[in-house]
């Protein structure tokens, strides 16, 4: 490069290497590293400003930031979705400010940032999920001060939370949680494990991959390192379940993912498809029919790939 | 090429995608307890610092992280080495630390004189490098815990006597303890606090 180049229009911004400066990321890396050595611990960080309000996915941003290099491939999902309006602008952060290879099939991913759900595809070793995570304190709804929640989990005093699944039975009859349903990560921490549906915590347990959660709001990083016990809060005669549906994928015919219900008309009238976008596709690529496949593809909604 | 005292040795070429690169090393060490992971040769460590160690904390160790070292380390080029590129303070008191490095053979200071971190912060402990003679060839290591699908074994080579009791001491403090990174050349096994010492013969 000399020093008389011209500014044209593909020169980049001067950005460092994936936005954050190299100070920021060696703080975000060492607490990355005790989270990981202290599983469903909360490592208190300096969450910075980042050119995206908090709530939108900055505590995953930052975590993505300080491990991405060159020879990563990056998937961002948000509700299982590749296409939507976080996946697609924190996407295309990263292509601008790391050159970072992206993908959206599950398989292909080094790194995979999520808002809300895992993917059905079974993850691998080596893969990393980031997990952007709103609420990292699993007790806060149950105790407001950071400090009395710091003591509960330096204690393990996790009886209030035992409690409020008790009362959740004793007056409905079943565990009401859908969603951030608190897990018990290495026998130790009691854990939020971002708000994925509760479908999604039995793929935590003794998963290969590396999970690592990242609030940035609440200035909060903490881990599950690969094969890690991650048990969902339960009781021995009410034991955890997770949600089941009468009907399979209107696309893609899956019996055995997770369903959006989607309203389709002012009548009333729903389906339910498979919220892990890259999941349907795949499916519909090999064969895979729904019952409402024709009218969705006759509408242009999706593309049947089955149909000469 | 002979050190002398004067002459500090150059740190990272590239600091963005060298340290990068030696964080996911480190990053799956730690998440993968007893598995070496290569750190490669990316800077010119002083003497007393093993290549490993020298890249570990470049990486990681800025002004706000304390190292402790062997009075011997500390007061010749590996100290001058570390205060000019980490800009680190170099702490007398073990217990200050948030990085420390040890030689495995040496009987002096015992892992629990570090900081292993207080019941509502266990992030604050100290991370030991322990620079031994080889990650294998040594006693065999039954390991188990977070990370370890069912059960792995290690055999590092050149700790002194009692380490791995002390290893096990550490680990009974779960969650407090120091996260111990056991370093050879380029070459870094992570054994964190979560790590359970099963067996050892």
């Amino acid at each position: 490069m000399t020093l008389h180049q011209s500014i044209t229009e593909d020169t980049k911004p001067a950005y460092n290497y994936a936005y954050l400066d190299e100070q920021t990321k060696r703080m975000i890396r060492r607490a990355l590293l005790k989270a990981v050595a202290v599983p469903g611990y909360q490592v208190p960080f300096g969450s910075r400003e980042m050119p995206l309000a908090r709530g939108w996915g900055t505590g995953g941003i930052q975590v993505t930031a300080a491990i991405i290099g060159p020879d990563d491939t990056l998937k961002v999902i948000d509700q299982g979705a590749d296409d939507t309006t976080n996946a697609v602008s924190i996407r295309r952060f990263f292509e601008r400010t790391a050159d970072a290879r992206t993908t959206e099939a599950t398989e292909e991913a080094t790194i995979i940032q999520t808002r809300h759900r895992i993917p059905e595809a079974p993850l691998k070793a080596g893969q990393i999920m980031v997990y952007q995570v709103p609420q990292p304190e699993p007790l806060r709804k149950l105790e407001p001060h950071e400090a009395e929640t710091r003591k509960m989990h330096a204690w393990a005093e996790y009886g209030l939370m035992q409690v409020k699944l008790y009362e959740n039975i004793a007056r409905f009859g079943e565990v009401t949680t859908t969603y951030d349903y608190p897990v018990m990560v290495n026998g130790r921490y009691v854990m939020a494990p971002s708000p994925i549906p509760k479908f999604d915590n039995p793929k935590m347990q003794m998963s290969p991959a590396l999970q690592l959660f990242g609030a940035g709001r609440e200035k909060r990083i903490y881990a599950v390192p690969p094969h890690t016990s991650v048990r969902s809060l339960d009781f021995e005669d009410h034991p955890f379940r997770i949600q089941s549906w009468n009907e399979p994928c209107a696309l893609c015919a899956a019996a055995d993912s997770y369903l959006d219900e989607v309203v389709i008309d002012d009548q009333g009238a729903r389906m339910f498809v498979c919220s892990d976008s890259h999941h349907c596709e795949t499916r519909r690529a090999e064969g895979h029919r729904g019952a409402m496949l024709a009218d969705a593809s006759a509408l242009h909604l999706v593309e049947d790939e089955a149909k000469p | 090429m002979a050190h002398d005292d004067t002459r500090i040795g150059a740190g990272f070429a590239d600091p963005v995608f060298q340290s990068q690169g030696a964080f996911r090393a480190l990053l799956a060490a730690l998440s993968e307890p007893g598995l070496a992971r290569d750190l490669g040769h990316a800077v010119d460590a002083p003497p007393g610092l093993a290549q490993a160690t020298a890249v570990a904390l470049l990486t990681l160790a800025d002004y706000e992280t304390p190292i402790w070292l062997p009075a011997a380390l500390r007061d010749g080029p590996a100290g001058a080495w570390l205060r000019f590129h980490c800009a680190a303070a170099l702490v007398d008191d073990p217990a200050r630390a948030a990085f420390a490095v040890i030689d495995g053979a040496a009987p002096e200071p015992q892992l629990a004189s570090f900081n292993a971190g207080d019941d509502q912060f266990p992030d604050r402990s100290t991370t030991v490098l322990v620079q031994c003679a080889g990650l294998d060839g040594g006693e065999t290591v039954t390991l188990a815990g977070p990370g370890i699908p069912g059960r792995r074994t290690i055999a590092p080579a050149g700790l002194r006597a009692g380490f791995w009791a002390e290893v096990a001491g550490n680990a009974a403090l779960y969650p407090l303890g120091v996260d111990l990174l056991l370093i050879h050349g380029a070459e870094v096994l992570g054994l964190p606090r979560s790590t359970q010492i099963l067996e050892t013969r």
